[in-house]
């Protein structure tokens, strides 16, 4: 087994045992990345910076003082502002732009002495499924229906985060969600990846995408390594007015994969019409798994699912189309050449039509749409008002004693590359049907491998906590992974 | 504390070429609050700084930087609006207003539309003796400043300076209740006086730190009355609001050119259209900048980067007890304590500078004397020389030694006057001035008996005069003056010439 395979808990014990040193696991990982070039994952590579981290790494495990990452080679998504780094949230508008600050997610990785292996792809700004609207092209799944070569979607919008941990070129990755898009790709590429309750994780430094709905959060190959990840990226900070002031636990010692007697909600309106009977059967056996490990299975009722998706694509857009209001031309990023005679607004226009794609873009007109006097009330207020209703659900349940609700992660597998260009927009946000209302909650959510299809490709399970208790949660999620024992790994053609 | 009670001044009438107009104005003031740092960041305010050399990433919106609230400047609306007697709101929030300028890096400006910090109050603005508008203010909210774009600089470039991004502003709105020129200028004095009065805001219209908006309409006679009793603005005229006015002169060039300009309008039959003016100083008129129709779609909406703002009675409780007394309260007490008339309280109380210097002075004296000389020979001399009451070289220490020579006799008010332009360019103690200068009055009847003797036995034809008209015993006062060097106490000699001449 290459050194780059591990999980960031094996080789943190290597490490610590003297077995390894960072250096030969992040020389190990950099010539993975290397070789990894087709599946288009990392976008900027940073071996320099990396090496530095690596040695100092060294260094402090062998002085005895290494923190909980000490020489874990990471993937960071493209979103994270990175000191110095190109940080584009993968778009034209931001090319070239290196930021002269850190966020406070990788800075804290780094103190805990994590290794920057380099930025990796994803959708422009985080609007997608698929990591097709990157300005970088899509990443590729490194996963195969088969022998069919056709080249699969890692999902979106952390597909170069997904792509990167699955085929193991870092030993874990950032990604962020906003409405899926750590959850999703995660299951499409049979990894672990956690949405973090709403204020756990500092977003300063982050790209926003929808403010109110962002979190960041661990793509990882385990339970555990979520755990350890998310501790690392996890805390209160004063830069951040959403982060909350709580504690962090220490989420690897909750995983006592004891949860006799926990109570498993099962939301019956997740049970869509032509739900795929692969993943209606994977759900049941999920089902059986906890139940199997003395959980109680209870079925429950969460009624304003239906409302999510559509509250979601008017929330999510109207607070975008005012955060991408900044990249205008006038201090950083592209800017538009103009005519003779163009002025401002024609700066305006033509940077922002050349900056970003068709998605983003629009994504900003729906959301100025909604946002606009006359639709005001009719769009935006009555989607918060339903997303107030669809928070009150999951109270609700919660009150009634539940734990723990267990859906699937998508309604499929990872699909082709290309094969939803023609689509309606609309189907490919249904990518999103189960994920969104965990963000609109601002609850944890976690995506778990625990089957392949008949095409052989991962299937993911989602299980969703109660707020501020990601402990307990990544309990939950590793007893479905011990009873899932998904082992599976994509066969290497790249 | 004296009660002051006032009736309202009577409304502006203009005469249109038919008929008598009157004047309906409401006025948003955008007021800088005092602050080191800023709204949402912990970059410096300080003015005149070279461009882009106070901008922290939050103010240039660089990707991914998040807006954290300065408490100071809450504090400073609160304190604002507890001088307005207002209500405080325990729980407000802020919403991105959304509009695309180069001065304007995020794209949208963070204020307060749908949950103002400060609910109702009001400010007294005084018209006269006894006569005062009280305007009712309808909230206070904070915001942030734009920056500035220089389109001047090179002819197809403009350039931006983000120093001003993102410093609190206090946006003070009125209801219509201001109803002449007059009235508008008087009411920014007013709440300027008690801005720097709390502190809150430096009040400085040079520098852009008190900016006016102001609405007028017009209105037939009795209108405005209807309005009062329904608080429906369909009795009303249409109102224009001129944009971004920092001089009371302006403000009130500006209402009058929009008042005459729009009953022009309506009495050749057309309609005033709702708009955007902008006053242009040397024309000396309004013009168009939007329409309505024209108008910015703000697209407002609670920006998800912040929390509600929440606030402790607690702590506003805490506030007002640190208020400190403002000018209405100050004013009385002037009028009460000291027996000033209601203009020299007026001038005392309009800085808060100038009231403690006259306090001081005035503190154990004949306040009405201490409030002569502040005003007349103090500030006279200050604005001769265009110094402000902190640059004034004579102390309060000073001008009460003066007054208390005055006091005890020992100086005539001629020699006062001399003393205090020796204090004012050379400084010294004023009894030991006016002791080795022999500036001390001659208060001796005898000596002075002796001198009055002397100009009346000198002068039997004028003593004849004086006999017949009584009026004519001040030229032997002067006589008696003069002869004693202006040392003679003029009391005692008006005295001793009115016996001697048998008056």
């Amino acid at each position: 087994m290459s050194a780059n395979e591990l999980t960031i808990a094996a080789a943190r014990d290597a490490l610590r045992k003297g077995d390894l040193t960072a250096v030969d696991l992040t020389m190990a990982c950099l010539t993975a990345m290397d070789a990894g070039d087709e599946l288009n994952a990392f976008v900027h590579k940073t071996p320099e910076i990396a090496l530095d981290q690596a040695r100092a790494a060294d260094a402090r495990l062998k002085a005895g003082d290494a923190p909980s990452l000490c020489g874990i080679p990471l993937g960071i998504k493209d979103l994270f502002c990175t000191k110095g780094v190109p940080s584009q949230a993968a778009s034209n508008i931001l090319r070239g732009f290196k930021p002269e600050y850190e966020s406070t997610v990788t800075t804290k990785l780094f103190a805990a002495g994590g290794v920057m292996l380099g930025k990796l792809n994803m959708d422009e700004f985080a609007m997608g499924s698929s990591n097709e609207t990157s300005c970088y092209g899509n990443a590729v799944n490194p996963w195969r229906r088969g022998n069919d070569e056709t080249a699969l979607t890692p999902g979106g919008s952390s597909g170069g985060s997904a792509a990167a941990v699955a085929a193991d070129l870092c030993l874990a990755a950032t990604g962020t969600d906003t409405g899926g898009s750590i959850r999703q790709p995660a299951a499409f590429v049979g990894i672990t990846g956690i949405k973090p309750t709403y204020g756990r994780v500092s977003r300063w430094g982050i790209a926003a995408f929808a403010s109110s709905l962002d979190q960041a959060g661990p793509m990882t190959k385990s339970v555990r390594d979520a755990a350890i990840l998310l501790e690392a990226m996890a805390g209160h900070d004063p830069k951040d007015s959403t982060s909350a002031d709580l504690p962090v636990p220490d989420f690897e010692a909750m995983l006592t994969g004891d949860i006799r007697g926990k109570k498993i909600g099962i939301p019956r309106e997740y049970r869509m019409d032509g739900m795929p009977d692969e993943i209606e059967k994977l759900w049941a056996d999920g089902q059986a798994m906890l139940k199997d490990a003395g959980a109680e299975i209870v079925d429950i009722s969460l009624p304003h699912t239906k409302y999510a998706l559509p509250a979601y694509y008017v929330i999510a857009p109207a607070e975008a189309s005012s955060n991408l209001a900044r990249y205008d031309g006038v201090r950083y990023g592209h800017r538009a050449k103009l005519a003779q005679g163009d002025g401002i607004t024609e700066m305006y226009e033509k940077t922002r039509a050349e900056g970003f794609g068709k998605e983003v873009q629009r994504r900003v007109m729906i959301g100025t749409y909604v946002l606009s006097a006359g639709f005001y009330d009719a769009y935006y207020n009555r989607a918060r008002k339903v997303r107030a209703l669809i928070k009150r659900d999951f109270e609700f349940a919660f009150a009634a004693g539940i734990d723990a609700i267990l859906t699937p992660a998508t309604p499929s597998s990872a699909f082709g590359l290309g094969e939803m260009a023609s689509a309606d927009p609309v189907e490919m946000y249904l990518n999103d049907v189960f994920t969104v209302t965990v963000n609109l909650a601002g609850l944890p959510g976690i995506a778990v491998p625990v089957g392949l299809d008949r095409k052989g490709l991962p299937l993911g399970l989602q299980l969703i906590g109660r707020p501020w208790e990601e402990g307990d949660l990544l309990n939950h999620a590793y007893v479905l992974e011990k009873a899932a024992g998904f082992v599976a790994k994509p066969e290497k053609w790249w | 504390m004296l009660d002051l009670t006032y009736t309202a001044p009577t409304p502006k009438v203009i005469s249109g070429a038919k008929h008598d107009w009157e004047l309906v104005i409401g006025m948003e003031i955008h007021a800088q609050v005092s602050s080191n740092a800023k709204l949402f960041s912990g970059a410096s305010t300080a003015f005149g700084a070279e461009p882009n050399s106070n901008v922290a990433f939050v103010d240039a919106a660089m990707p991914g930087m998040l807006p954290v609230i300065n408490e100071f400047c809450v504090e400073q609306a609160v304190r604002t609006g507890l001088g307005l007697k207002a209500v405080i709101n325990l729980t407000s929030a802020f919403d991105r207003k959304n509009y695309f300028y180069p001065d304007l890096p995020q794209g949208y400006q963070i204020s307060q539309l749908y949950h103002p910090i400060v609910g109702e109050g009001e400010v007294l603005v005084e018209m006269g003796p006894g006569v005062a508008r009280r305007v009712r203010i309808e909230r206070i909210h904070l915001e942030q400043d734009a920056g500035k774009s220089i389109h001047d600089m090179d002819p197809t470039l403009s350039f931006v300076d983000f120093n001003r991004t993102g410093v609190a502003l206090m946006e003070i709105v009125s209801r219509p209740d201001i109803r002449g020129p007059e009235e508008a200028a008087a009411y920014v004095t007013k709440l300027r006086q008690i801005l720097r009065y709390l502190g809150t805001c430096d009040g400085n219209m040079q520098n852009g730190n008190l900016r006016a908006d102001v609405n007028v309409s017009v209105c037939r006679p009795g209108q405005y009355e209807k309005y009062q009793q329904t608080q429906d603005f369909s009795h009303l005229g249409t109102r224009c609001e001129i944009k971004n006015m920092n001089s009371m002169r302006f403000i009130q060039q500006a209402i009058e050119y929009e008042a005459r300009r729009q009953i022009a309008i309506l009495e050749d039959g057309g309609e005033v259209v709702q708009e955007t003016r902008l006053y242009d100083p040397d024309k000396g008129e309004t013009r168009s900048m939007r329409s309505k129709e024209e108008a910015h779609d703000y697209r407002y909406f609670p920006d998800p980067d912040l929390l509600p703002l929440e606030i402790e009675q607690a702590w506003v409780d805490h506030i007002r007890e640190t208020m400190p007394e403002l000018p209405d309260a100050k004013k009385a007490r002037f009028m009460g304590d000291f027996g000033l008339t209601d203009y020299d309280a007026n001038v005392l109380t309009a800085e808060l500078d100038a009231a403690a210097f006259f306090e001081a002075v005035a503190q154990g004296r004949d306040g009405k004397q201490a409030a002569n000389w502040v005003i007349n020979e103090l500030f006279g001399r200050l604005n001769k020389e265009g110094k402000s009451i902190a640059e004034s070289p004579v102390t309060t220490a000073q001008l009460g030694g003066v007054l208390d020579l005055i006091a005890k006799g020992d100086i005539s008010g001629k020699m006062a006057k001399d003393l205090f332009e020796i204090l004012w360019t050379d400084g010294g103690d004023p009894a030991e001035i006016a002791a080795a200068r022999g500036m001390k009055q001659v208060t001796d009847t005898g000596a002075i008996e002796a001198a009055v003797d002397e100009i009346i036995a000198a002068n039997p034809a004028q003593v004849e005069k004086a006999k017949q008209n009584p009026k004519l015993a001040g030229w032997f006062t002067g006589q008696v003056l003069k002869a004693t060097g202006g040392k003679a106490n003029p009391a005692v000699v008006n005295e001793l010439v009115a016996k001697k001449l048998g008056l």
